[in-house]
């Protein structure tokens, strides 16, 4: 509140020669009180409910708590400690590593592909775009039951590769240790790979078509047109992209809660089924903050710095202009 | 001041503006696109003719059509009361979470793009970082908010942090888009006697109407298809919402596996029927979304 009392401060000179048309007031304070007004309710909504949390659970994680009775038994950075030390977190964090990277790696050059491939004069394009995108409209929650269906033994997805001839590459698909992740995988891109292509072709359409044509006149190959003009312009796009991406792959949680609740022996588990897992369902509230605050920071921390060292490229991002 | 004026022209629903100058497809394309379709729509769809379905016929081939098609199933679930709760429960939390996040939020981007006061790009810069919090990394820390100001077992456990975990991306997409309305308007409401209110009701409103829609429409979806949160702040089952009756519904039915098909089908109409009426404003606000952020 004390930078809008500076804002009363600032503007008393101004009703003398107003700095700039239609913003002359003769009442400063009530230039103070329309700003109390139009940020307030934001503000107080944010504040509460965004950075208090955050705040408390940093509070919380300093002490030994089940949720009942007083916060007494303070162990200072104990939880935090026993977080970082233990394997099952260090293994769920690796597999939101997983995640990340398999989506750079197999979804990023799909949907680049796919989108380079429909970006052309189609018959029935808008029904295509509907249909790609539809899985993302549906809830995480719904999607991982419907695959749940999909997935059980003997189901859909078996006796597809049985009518393919690879019914000897049927596994347990949500029972196996060696599988489950990948798995996941699989739905996660079901679900957010027409985004992805959506994303991509918005930004396809924004390449002006001189330059392909002025390439292709050159004597420039389809393929070196591609790869030397329009991925280099659809640079910014793909940044979003990964930026997106990367936030989605950290908050992995509905599907695999649903699905496997983390298991088969955490085979599956993420930084927020961990969370749930050890925190929240073993009523290990202290434990469960410590989690929270340590995730919190890995968070901020990765996409703060994309923000600043890769977004920058494009524009000045709106995260990082105001840190000058 | 460069942010403003990218983000604020482009158009939601770019796509196809320019006929004649994209290449015309080849055979690939037609092939791609028939794989894709069939990728994405042939689970949705086993499901849905799951649904018509016995869970004797289901157990005898999991896999074979109905024969015969039964709508008892289907019956059974829009007769009883559970899945309209479910239906209604969400309807509520998401139309008051976009109140709350489109009001306070075009109010707020107003302020920051038409006023001038010292930290203002601070302000501005505080709602901004609120993106780089997921709201399923903070489920929990918010649910010990919600314990102590005893909001649990309350949709407005759940309305209101969802509302204000809505913000940063309303303010990120609204303020530029704010900034970029010219500013002889202003002076030009300033000299028939407007008020700031006038203003910002009359002309400000209705000028930002895509981009409001967007934020609207974002904040919408993304509390209709909610999970983690409801399930930490909701014991009660007449308080699920939609995506928690849908898990809970298959858990605790898990042996009549037709229901759960049924119920799973039922589950996902709404979001696509939503979807398919506003698909453009969608499509095209999801795909401007990477243009406010970057801007």
């Amino acid at each position: 509140m004390t930078e809008l009392k500076g804002a009363t401060a600032e503007v008393i000179p101004a009703v003398a020669p107003p700095p700039s048309p239609g913003r002359r007031r003769s009442w400063p304070s009530r230039r103070f009180v329309e700003l109390t007004v139009l940020l307030g309710p934001a503000l107080a909504l944010f504040t509460i409910f965004v950075l208090l949390p955050i705040g408390i659970a940093a509070y919380y994680g300093l002490f030994n708590w089940t949720g009942y009775g007083p916060l007494s038994d303070f162990t200072g950075l104990h939880n935090y400690k026993l977080v970082l030390a233990d394997p099952v977190f260090r293994s769920s964090l690796w597999h939101n590593v997983i995640i990340a990277v398999l989506s750079l790696v197999i979804q990023l050059p799909i949907s680049v592909a796919i989108a380079l491939l429909l970006n052309r004069k189609m018959r029935g394009s808008s029904f295509l775009r509907m249909a790609v995108f539809a899985p993302y409209v549906v809830s995480q929650a719904t999607t991982a039951v419907l695959w749940l269906l999909i997935l059980q033994p003997g189901g859909f997805i078996d006796a597809l590769l049985q009518a393919v001839g690879l019914g000897g590459e049927i596994k347990d698909w949500l029972a196996d240790p060696n599988i489950v992740l990948y798995t996941m995988f699989v739905v996660l891109t079901w679900q957010f790979i027409g985004f992805g292509i959506i994303l991509l072709l918005a930004g396809l359409q924004g390449i002006p078509a001189e330059l392909r044509e002025a390439a292709a006149i050159d004597g420039a190959s389809a393929w070196r047109t591609t790869r030397h003009i329009t991925l280099p312009l659809l640079g910014p796009t793909i940044r979003i992209w990964i930026f997106l991406s990367m936030i989605g792959s950290l908050q992995v949680f509905d599907l695999v809660w649903i699905m496997t609740l983390g298991g088969p022996a955490n085979a599956s588990s993420t930084m927020v089924t961990y969370m749930i897992f050890f925190g929240f369902r073993s009523l290990e509230f202290g434990y469960g903050s410590a989690a929270a605050v340590i995730l919190f920071v890995i968070s901020f921390v990765l996409a703060f710095a994309y923000q600043r060292f890769v977004l920058r490229r494009d524009t000045e991002g709106a995260l990082t202009r105001a840190v000058r | 001041m460069t942010a403003a004026v990218q983000a604020a022209p482009r158009p939601a629903a770019p796509a196809g503006r320019r006929p004649g100058r994209v290449k015309p497809a080849i055979p690939l394309s037609y092939l791609v696109a028939l794989v894709i379709v069939a990728i994405t729509l042939v689970p949705m769809l086993y499901v849905i003719v799951g649904g018509f379905r016995t869970t004797a016929q289901l157990n005898v081939s999991p896999n074979g059509l109905p024969h015969p098609w039964v709508w008892e199933n289907y019956k059974s679930i829009l007769t009883s009361a559970t899945f309209w709760q479910n239906l209604g429960n969400s309807a509520l939390i998401a139309f008051v979470v976009t109140a709350l996040a489109v009001g306070c939020g075009s109010m707020a981007s107003f302020a920051l793009a038409r006023y001038r006061f010292p930290g203002r790009d601070a302000w501005y810069m505080l709602f901004a970082v609120g993106l780089l919090f997921p709201p399923n990394v903070a489920s929990l820390p918010v649910y010990f908010l919600d314990k102590q100001i005893h909001l649990l077992d309350n949709w407005l456990g759940v309305a209101l942090p969802e509302a204000a975990f809505a913000l940063p991306i309303t303010v990120i997409i609204l303020r530029p888009f704010m900034r970029a309305i010219p500013g002889e308007l202003e002076d030009a409401a300033v000299v028939d006697g407007a008020s700031r209110y006038t203003f910002f009701m009359k002309i400000m409103v209705p000028l930002s109407r895509p981009a409001l829609m967007t934020v609207a429409i974002l904040a919408f979806v993304t509390s209709w298809n909610a999970y983690l949160l409801p399930l930490l702040v909701f014991t009660n089952p007449t308080h699920y919402t939609l995506p928690l009756g849908v898990s809970t519904f298959q858990s605790t039915y898990s042996q009549d596996t037709a229901a759960v098909f049924a119920f799973t089908a039922l589950s996902m109409l709404p979001a696509l029927a939503f979807f398919a009426l506003a698909q453009r404003r969608i499509v095209g606000g999801l795909s401007g979304l990477a243009g406010s952020i970057k801007a």
